[in-house]
C-alpha cells in the first residue's frame, strides 16, 4: 500500500509538467513546494527528532541562496559544484550556531536562532562589495545535459533528499537524535555524546537547508535581501508543527499544504500571518502531534491539552 | 558627544529592561517563555492609543485604562491557551506563543492598518542641559519609572504572601497545589502583571518608533537579549541587562552603523552565553525531570 502511494506520487510529479504544458506558474508553485519540503525536513530533524528550537532557519535558506549566487556569478563554478558547496557553507554556519546551542536549551536556543534569522539580512545588506546590497545578485539560469529542464532536476534533489533523510532518522544516528530529544541525561548515561550529536543535527539540517535555498537562487536567476524574513521563519516552523512533530511524511504535507497559504492570502496584508498563527496554535492545543497523526482521528484522541505524553511521539518517528 | 549616547541608552534600555521585566516575571513563574509578549504590548498601545484620539480622554486616563486592558488581555490569554498546555512540552509552549505572536500580528495589520501613526510622549516639555548632556523630562521620567517598577516587582517576589505562592508554584506546581495555594490564581495574575509591564514599555517606546504592527519587533529582540543577559530569572537582571543593550546598541549605532544594531546585540549574546550559558546574573541551574 506504502509503495503504491509512493509510486504514484512520483509518477504524477514526473507528469506534471506536460499537465500543465510547461507553464511557469504552476513549475514555481511546485518548485517553492520542494525548496519548503527540504527545509521543512531539515528543521524537523532538529526540532521533530532532536527537540532543538530553530526560528531562524530563513537565516540558513538566505546562507545558501548567496552562496550560490556569489560562487556562480563571481567565482563562476558550474551547478554541480556550487549546490554541494552552498551546503556546505551553510553548513558551516550551522555549525557556529550549533556550537552556541550545544551549550544552550530552549528558549535561550530559540533566542539565539531568532536574532541569526533577522541578523543575516541585515548582513547582506550592507556587505555591498560582495552581495550587492540592495539591488541583489543575478544568477545566470544552469543548463544541464540532454537539455533536462529544471524542474527534473528539482525533483530528483528532493525525492533524493527524502530518502537519505528518511534513512538517517531511521540509523543509530536518528535514534540518538530521539534519545536526546526525550532526555539529555538518560541519553549521555547511555553514552551518546550529547554536545556533539547537537552539533552534528544542527549541520545536517542547515546543509539540506543551503541546498534549498541555492536551488531557490538558481530557478528565479535573481536573489534579493529580503526572499526570506523573519515571517519565512515563522512559516516554516509551522510547517514541520502542523505537519508533525517527528513526522517525515507529516513535514512534507505541512511544507505542501502552508507553501500555499501565503500563495492566496498575500494581497490582504496581515491576513497570512493571522492564518499561519491561528494554525500553529489550533494545531498546538488539539493535537500537539500535527496532521500526520490524523489517521488515528478520534473525537477521544482530540486531545484539548489534558493529556500530552511522548508517546505518540515516539511512535511516529519509528513509523518515520 | 560619548556621554550623549550612553545616556539615550541607558534610556532606551529602560523600555527594553521594562518589557524584559514583564518576561521574567512569567518565565520565573510558569516557566513559560512569551514570544507574544512584543505584539501584546503593541495591541495594548492601539487601545491606548484608541482612547486618545476616538474618546479624546486625557494621557493619564488612557494610560490606565489601557493597562487596565493590558492586565485582562494577559489573563486571558493565559487561561484560553497556557493554561491547557501547562504541562505541556517546553517546545510546544514555545511555538504556542510564537502562533500567537502571529495571531496577534495580523489581526492588529487588518484592524489598525500598516501605517504609522504618532504617538504622544508621557510629559511634554523642553531638553534642559546637565554638563555636556541634553535630556527631556520625559526621558527622566522613563528612567525613574522603570526603576520603581523594577523595585516594585523586587519587593513583591521576595517580601510579600503572594510572591511566595509565586515561588512555590515556580518550583513545584503539584505541591504547591497541595499546600493550599491556588496556582491558577497565581499564574494568571503573574500574566495579568507580565503584560501590563509589556503594556508600560509598549506606550513609553511608542513616540519613538511611531505607532504601527512592527514598531515592537526589534523591541522584542532587545527585550530578549536584556532578559537573557540577566539570565531570565533576575529582575533586577533584565533592567541592568537592558541597559546594558541600550548602551552597546547605541554605541554600536554611532561607531558602526544602525543598521547593524541587531547584529551586533546577537553577537554580543552568543558571546555571553558561551561564556555564561546562564546569563550574567543567572546564578546555577538545576535540573529538575530526569
Amino acid at each position: 500500500m506504502k509503495k503504491i502511494i509512493i509510486y504514484t506520487v512520483i509518477l504524477f510529479m514526473l507528469m506534471y509538467p506536460l499537465l500543465v504544458g510547461f507553464s511557469n506558474y504552476y513549475l514555481t508553485i511546485f518548485f517553492m513546494m520542494s525548496v519548503y519540503v527540504i527545509t521543512a525536513l531539515g528543521l524537523n530533524l532538529l526540532l521533530g527528532f532532536g527537540g532543538q528550537v530553530s526560528v531562524g532557519q530563513a537565516g540558513f535558506l538566505m546562507v545558501g541562496a548567496y552562496s550560490v549566487a556569489i560562487l556562480s556569478s563571481k567565482v563562476g563554478l558550474p551547478f554541480i559544484v556550487t549546490l554541494p558547496l552552498a551546503g556546505i557553507i551553510t553548513g558551516i554556519v550551522g555549525l557556529i550556531i550549533g556550537l552556541s546551542a550545544a551549550r544552550l536549551k530552549g528558549h535561550f536556543l530559540a533566542v539565539v536562532t531568532l536574532g541569526f534569522g533577522i541578523s543575516v539580512p541585515q548582513i547582506i545588506l550592507n556587505w555591498q562589495g560582495l552581495t550587492g546590497g540592495y539591488s541583489g545578485m543575478s544568477v545566470a539560469k544552469p543548463t544541464f545535459i540532454f537539455g533536462i529542464h529544471f524542474y527534473y532536476v528539482v525533483v530528483l534533489i528532493t525525492l533524493f533528499i527524502i530518502f537519505i533523510i528518511y534513512n538517517l532518522v531511521n540509523s543509530s544516528l536518528g535514534r540518538a537524535f530521539i534519545a536526546i530529544r526525550d532526555s539529555e541525561v538518560a541519553a549521555q548515561s547511555m553514552g551518546i555524546n550529547v554536545p556533539l550529536y547537537k552539533l552534528l543535527m544542527f549541520v545536517i539540517s542547515s546543509f539540506f537547508t543551503g541546498v534549498a535555498g541555492g536551488l531557490y537562487a538558481y530557478w528565479f536567476s535573481f536573489v534579493s535581501p529580503n526572499d526570506f524574513t523573519l515571517a519565512t521563519s515563522f512559516l516554516i516552523l509551522a510547517m514541520v508543527v502542523v505537519g508533525g512533530l517527528a513526522s517525515i511524511p507529516g513535514a512534507i504535507i505541512g511544507a505542501m499544504v502552508l507553501s500555499l497559504i501565503p500563495h492566496y492570502t498575500d494581497q490582504f496584508v496581515g491576513l497570512t500571518n493571522l492564518i499561519i498563527g491561528v494554525l500553529m496554535v489550533f494545531i498546538i492545543l488539539v493535537r500537539p502531534n500535527g496532521l500526520a497523526s490524523i489517521k488515528k482521528m478520534s473525537f477521544k484522541n482530540l486531545t484539548f491539552g489534558k493529556k500530552v505524553g511522548n508517546k505518540g511521539v515516539i511512535k511516529d518517528a519509528e513509523i518515520g | 558627544m560619548i556621554a550623549q549616547i550612553v545616556v539615550s541608552g541607558i534610556i532606551f534600555g529602560c523600555i527594553y529592561g521594562l518589557a524584559a521585566l514583564g518576561m521574567v516575571l512569567i518565565y520565573k513563574t510558569s516557566d513559560i517563555v512569551n514570544f507574544a509578549q512584543g505584539e501584546m504590548a503593541m495591541i495594548i498601545t492601539f487601545i491606548a492609543f484608541m482612547f486618545i484620539s476616538k474618546y479624546e480622554l486625557p494621557y493619564i486616563a488612557s494610560f490606565a485604562l489601557a493597562l487596565l486592558f493590558a492586565a485582562l488581555l494577559g489573563a486571558i490569554v493565559y487561561i484560553l491557551f497556557l493554561k491547557p498546555i501547562q504541562s505541556s512540552t517546553p517546545i510546544s509552549l514555545i511555538v504556542l506563543t510564537l502562533g500567537l505572536y502571529m495571531i496577534f500580528h495580523g489581526l492588529a495589520g487588518l484592524i489598525w492598518g500598516h501605517s504609522p501613526t504618532s504617538f504622544p510622549r508621557a510629559l511634554e516639555g523642553s531638553p534642559f542641559q546637565i554638563g555636556s548632556v541634553f535630556i527631556t523630562p520625559n526621558e527622566i521620567f522613563v528612567v525613574i519609572f522603570t526603576i520603581c517598577l523594577m523595585l516594585l516587582l523586587f519587593a513583591l517576589f521576595r517580601f510579600t504572601k503572594i510572591g511566595l505562592a509565586m515561588r512555590a508554584a515556580a518550583q513545584d506546581m503539584m505541591a504547591s497545589e497541595l499546600m493550599g495555594i491556588k496556582v491558577t490564581k497565581i499564574f494568571v495574575l503573574t500574566w495579568a502583571l507580565g503584560s501590563l509591564l509589556g503594556g508600560v514599555a509598549g506606550m513609553l517606546i511608542a513616540p519613538t518608533t511611531f505607532l504601527h504592527p512592527s514598531m515592537m519587533a526589534e523591541v522584542l529582540i532587545m527585550a530578549f537579549a536584556a532578559a537573557v543577559l540577566g539570565g531570565f530569572v533576575s529582575m533586577p537582571g533584565a533592567v541592568i541587562g537592558g541597559a546594558i543593550i541600550g548602551v552597546f546598541g547605541n554605541l554600536v549605532s554611532y561607531f558602526v552603523g544602525s543598521e547593524l544594531r541587531i547584529v551586533f546585540v546577537f553577537l554580543l549574546i552568543i558571546v555571553v552565553l558561551i561564556i555564561r550559558p546562564t546569563g550574567l546574573f543567572g546564578g546555577t541551574q538545576y535540573i529538575k525531570k530526569v
